[in-house]
């Protein structure tokens, strides 16, 4: 065998996946079309977000490279949803597009284990039901025992501005032309989705004046949980917004028939959660104005992105779209906004681990699985490829619940209920997020990427002692008793809060809102790291709801470990519905829990499922 | 499922008639291997065929047989309804034949829970179902139909619906922070929110108590010492010799229970062994039960005899009363020598046991209590089962947590988790959600046969 796993395609996914295998010592083969697009963010210039940011946490938490490249690359950081709960809280950076793609390559050739090649990959080679390796387009084989695909919007891409239609990736690369007519061939159900990109204009044209300026933090924020590097806040790059105008919306409603989609060019199905500016103007018709805004992409090259400004208008359309805009009367398009078309597969016919149902040792991980977003790709490329190495050893799965991971809530969402638009995670599919916080993601998750051999002793030994810490703090807190004497409410009315009236703990002194840790200084040791002392907060203060959210989770656990046997033949289970055994068949949940999540499976088909399951034990 | 089941599907003793229902595959065949008539493998679906039960040879009974073929049935399953003559010892043994032959007597609601296993009704309509075949009076039986047309659910649908927006609202900013166009949900506008809704649940919970009343009755324990005329006062409330009345001390023994509607509302009437220390054991026992009696009714009737004076025993039993009771004091036509003073602070009543209406102010006084008039000018649009009406109770306390939430400032989208589980908790009212529990709990509350 020359490879143990190949990897094709360079994207966030593609570089999470190559890297945690050559990490975990795996002879590991990147195959790209062009090493220059590696970690390329064809559209947004930013990570993080709600939801999003969390996952990268989670990424980093897990021995992934995502966080480390982008605290090594970002223009902006900002913490959003900081005025509501820790729950909510995200990070969000605006990303230097060209240091991004250069960091992340240096991380990639200075990994042992790791070879990158140029090449497009047109076919697998299969035997018995398993991968064996792939066939490029000059018809060369190479040989290994697992393949991911991470083929981002390649697979027969196709860019659509106006009635054009060009098959093509993103900045005019090749797609891959036969390789989704190949996977069809064996048995993969092929979905057509379609995404956007909003133009990209001159900076130096811009007027900034009509602006709103969107300055990064004063305070200092990292992705990563490891070496966080200082760095000077007044240099970071503002953004700023703008708002539509009456003559845009004109334009829009003049020419809506010369755009792609409403022209009827589009074959794939859009994303719900970040419509084309033409849809938006269609779906909200009495809104008078609709927010953009201007995103610097790198500070090696003037292009400003407009956020919000999605569209597959033709060129000519897109100048007076662009011009109508306040401060860009007379900008210049570097960049015209497109639609793109591209194949993905029904992600049902994926196991909990990203590996496919059809083909032994072949999994596939991002767009490929109809998901949308940077940070989507990246940890199921991260999660990919440490499930193939874990199975490559011989090892039990990692498979992250939903009560565990962002990610666990993502790829079930994938394997359980499929896609129909391209999937973006969002905080409300994550039905217990008050325990998938971005502050704990590395209480949730660096034991398992500590076992799974992604952390480094030295980082874990560090995770640890923040982790004592965090008890030890608490258990001062409970320890410490104040009594109602004159002095302990002295103490208090002096620190702004009531007396009390009982022998009454500082841990449950620290539950009254306006106390801070702090408060305590003088009279427990609180000479910790601000994340300690962080946690311990969040995990007072809120205790009754993260509480009540544990035990919610528990109750849904109970029905995760149901197990329903592989070989398992719905047609033998009595008075189930007919959609359901259908959809229980083709999906195959591997446990109660998730078959419950099944849409059309409904509580009268999970009752005739456990009586069967019981029946026969 | 696979197997057949089988329950004598009317109250046992009463009536002309009695049915025994069998559901399943098996269910023609079985009865057939013991019906002398019509082959009723052969005859047509929904007939009702004339014939014999046959143990053997030996005729049982002469009977209907009522066959029903799937889908089309109660169950969606084959059903056969075999109609005999009422008595308890014939039904019996029939209901013993149809066992002989390979039916399963059912579980506890196991006719309904095959109903909705199959598809045929929904849980709500599951759970009134049941109701209608346990609504024992007009009030009740109304009661049934209105929540089998959904009215309930309409209801219930409307809330989960504004707590769904509210919660949509909610998200919507937490996933797209900067975007002015919406709205931003305060603390306040979930008060405000919370508020009505909380307004509206709990006049739903106060009239389903009502409703609840409705179905099950009202259960009224009778006490008092020995020969005071408690038999007396529930036979006149019965209207029927139910109870031994004799002149000796101590001959009601059992606790007899007599059912009897009052402005449309079930009352459940229960005779106490007189309470004194007990001569022998049987009587020991009538006593013990009588004081747990007590403790289980929705109010005690203590029984007073006008013309002789309070016992030592009877005011151990005054001061050990309930706050949910009331003093009978009988035979008002003779001499008074009881002394009032006892029971100042206490709710009583005068009646006698022998004029014709002389036990109409005990009724006039239970419609009082109970607010019946309130209840039969209501529309009865609300839940009537106990499982509704605890899950609404729990929706209920946690918008109480909502608003300590509010109060304490939590932040929304904290206090976005609770509201979700409010709307999950009227989600399994209908149904929607999913809990093992539920449906488990849901069926074996049901009553034996159907």
């Amino acid at each position: 065998m020359e490879y143990d796993v190949i990897v094709v395609g360079g994207g966030h996914a593609g570089c999470e996946a190559c890297l945690a295998c050559a990490r975990k010592n795996k002879k590991t083969l990147l195959v790209t079309s062009n090493k220059e697009n590696i970690a390329d963010m064809p559209c947004n210039p930013s990570i993080g977000g709600p939801a999003k940011g969390i996952v990268v946490r989670e990424i980093s938490a897990l021995g992934g490279e995502m966080a480390n490249n982008i605290d090594k690359s970002f223009l902006q950081m900002k913490m959003l949803n900081t005025k509501k709960g820790p729950a909510v809280r995200a990070l969000r950076a605006q990303a230097d597009k060209v240091t991004y793609k250069q960091e992340m390559l240096k991380t990639l050739e200075d990994t042992e284990n790791l070879t990158i090649l140029e090449g497009m990959v047109e076919d697998l080679i299969i035997e018995d039901n398993t991968i064996k390796g792939i066939i490029l387009e000059d018809n060369k084989k190479i040989l290994s025992n697992v393949v991911i695909l991470t083929t981002g919007t390649y697979l027969k891409g196709a860019v659509l501005y106006g009635s054009t239609k060009i098959e093509s990736g993103p900045h005019d690369e090749r797609p891959s032309k036969f390789l989704s007519d190949n996977l069809k061939k064996l048995g993969f159900r092929i979905k057509r989705l379609k995404t956007g990109t909003p133009p990209r204009i001159e900076k130096s044209s811009i007027d900034f004046s009509q602006a709103i300026l969107q300055p990064g933090d004063d305070e200092k924020h990292y992705f990563s949980f490891f070496n966080n590097k200082d760095y000077n806040v007044e240099e970071q790059l503002p953004c700023h917004l703008i708002y539509t105008t009456p003559l845009t919306h004109q334009i829009i409603k003049e020419n809506l028939t010369k755009s792609s989609m409403y022209g009827g060019y589009v074959e794939g199905v859009g994303p719900r959660y970040c419509p084309s500016i033409e849809d938006k103007i269609v779906r909200f018709a009495d809104k008078e104005r609709h927010q953009l805004f201007l995103e610097p992409e790198s500070i090696y090259y003037d292009d400003i992105y407009i956020q919000g400004f999605s569209t597959s208008m033709p060129h000519d359309v897109q100048e007076k779209m662009v011009h109508s805009l306040p401060g860009l009367e007379n900008a210049i398009i570097n960049k015209y906004a497109y639609a793109i078309e591209y194949d993905a597969i029904d992600s049902t016919q994926l196991k909990p681990t990203l590996e496919t149902k059809i083909i032994n040792n072949l999994y596939t991980a991002g767009q490929i699985n109809g998901t949308s977003g940077y940070e989507e790709a990246a940890c199921q490329g991260l999660m990919a490829a440490i499930n193939a190495c874990l199975k490559l050893d011989n090892k039990e799965p990692l498979i992250l619940k939903r009560n565990e991971a962002y990610i666990g809530v993502l790829i079930d969402d994938l394997i359980t209920k499929g896609v129909i638009d391209p999937y973006r995670l969002l905080t409300s599919r994550a039905e217990y997020r008050l325990l998938l916080r971005h502050d704990n993601a590395d209480l949730r998750l660096m034991d398992y990427g500590y076992q799974v051999g992604l952390i480094s002793e030295n980082d874990y030994n560090l995770f640890c002692e923040k982790r004592n810490n965090i008890n030890k703090v608490l258990d001062e807190l409970k320890k410490y008793l104040l009594n109602p004497s004159i002095e302990n409410n002295k103490f208090l009315t002096n620190i702004g809060t009531q007396e009390i009236v009982t022998t009454t703990s500082l841990y449950d002194l620290l539950k009254r809102p306006e106390i801070e840790i702090n408060n305590f200084k003088d009279l427990i040791e609180l000479n910790y790291d601000d994340e300690v002392l962080e946690q311990v907060t969040i995990n007072i203060k809120y205790e009754g709801y993260i509480n009540k959210a544990n035990k919610e989770a528990l109750k849904m656990l109970e029905y995760e470990n149901i197990k329903i046997p592989d070989n398992i033949d719905y047609n033998n289970v009595h008075n189930i519905a007919k959609e359901a055994k259908q959809k229980l068949s083709e999906i195959r949940p591997t446990s109660i829990g998730q078959a419950m999540r099944i849409s059309g499976v409904n509580p009268a088909d999970i009752t005739m499922l456990m009586v069967y399951l019981k029946r026969n034990k | 499922m696979n197997d057949t089941i089988t329950a004598i599907s009317t109250a046992l003793g009463v009536g002309a008639i009695s049915i025994i229902r069998l559901s399943g595959k098996d269910a023609i065949s079985i009865t057939n291997s013991i019906f002398k008539g019509k082959d009723l493998t052969k005859v047509n679906s929904h007939t009702i065929n004339y014939g014999h039960i046959v143990d053997n040879d030996k005729v049982i009974d002469e009977v209907l047989v009522s066959v029903m073929k799937s889908p089309k049935t109660y169950t969606c399953e084959d059903i056969v309804e075999i109609n005999c003559h009422g008595g308890i010892a014939t039904t019996n043994k029939i209901l013993e034949l149809v066992l002989l032959n390979g039916a399963r007597l059912a579980e506890p609601g196991e006719f309904t829970k095959r109903a909705f296993l199959n598809g045929r009704i929904d849980l709500i309509e599951a759970e009134s179902v049941m109701d209608l075949i346990d609504a024992k009076t007009e009030e009740a039986r109304k009661l049934s139909i209105n929540q089998l047309e959904g009215k309930v659910s309409i209801i219930i649908r409307n809330f989960r619906q504004k707590l769904l927006e509210l919660l949509a609202s909610i998200e919507v900013n937490i996933d797209y922070p900067e975007y002015e166009d919406i709205e931003v949900i305060t603390n306040e506008n979930i008060k405000k929110e919370i508020s009505n809704i909380k307004e509206e649940l709990n006049k739903i919970i106060v009239e389903s108590e009502n409703g609840k009343i409705i179905k099950k009755g009202i259960k009224v324990a009778i006490v008092g010492r020995p020969n005071v005329g408690k038999s007396s006062i529930l036979n006149k409330l019965l209207n029927e010799d139910k109870a031994i009345v004799t002149d000796i001390e101590g001959t009601t023994r059992d606790i007899v229970e007599g059912e009897v509607s009052i402005a449309g509302v079930l009352f459940r009437f229960v005779d106490t062994a007189g309470i004194r220390e007990a001569k022998d054991l049987v009587e020991k026992i009538g006593i013990e039960r009588s004081r747990n009696e007590i403790f289980n009714s929705d109010l005690v009737l203590m029984v007073l005899n006008n013309n002789e004076k309070i016992t030592e025993d009877e005011k151990k039993l005054i001061s050990e009363l309930p706050e949910q009771s009331l003093i009978v004091i009988n035979k008002n036509d003779l001499i008074s020598n009881i002394d009032i003073d006892i029971l100042k602070n206490k709710d009583v009543i005068y009646i006698d046991t022998i004029s014709i209406d002389g036990i109409e102010p005990l009724k006039n006084k239970l419609i009082e209590m109970f607010k019946l008039e309130k209840i039969n000018n209501s529309d009865y649009t609300y839940m009537s089962n106990a499982r509704q009406i605890s899950l609404a109770k729990e929706a209920y306390s946690i918008i109480n947590d909502v608003e300590i939430g509010l109060k304490n400032e939590v932040p929304t989208d904290l206090i976005e988790i609770d509201i979700k589980r409010i709307w999950e908790k009227l989600g399994e009212i209908l149904g929607e959600s999913y809990s093992e529990e539920l449906i488990d709990q849901l069926f074996t509350q049901f009553c034996l046969g159907k």
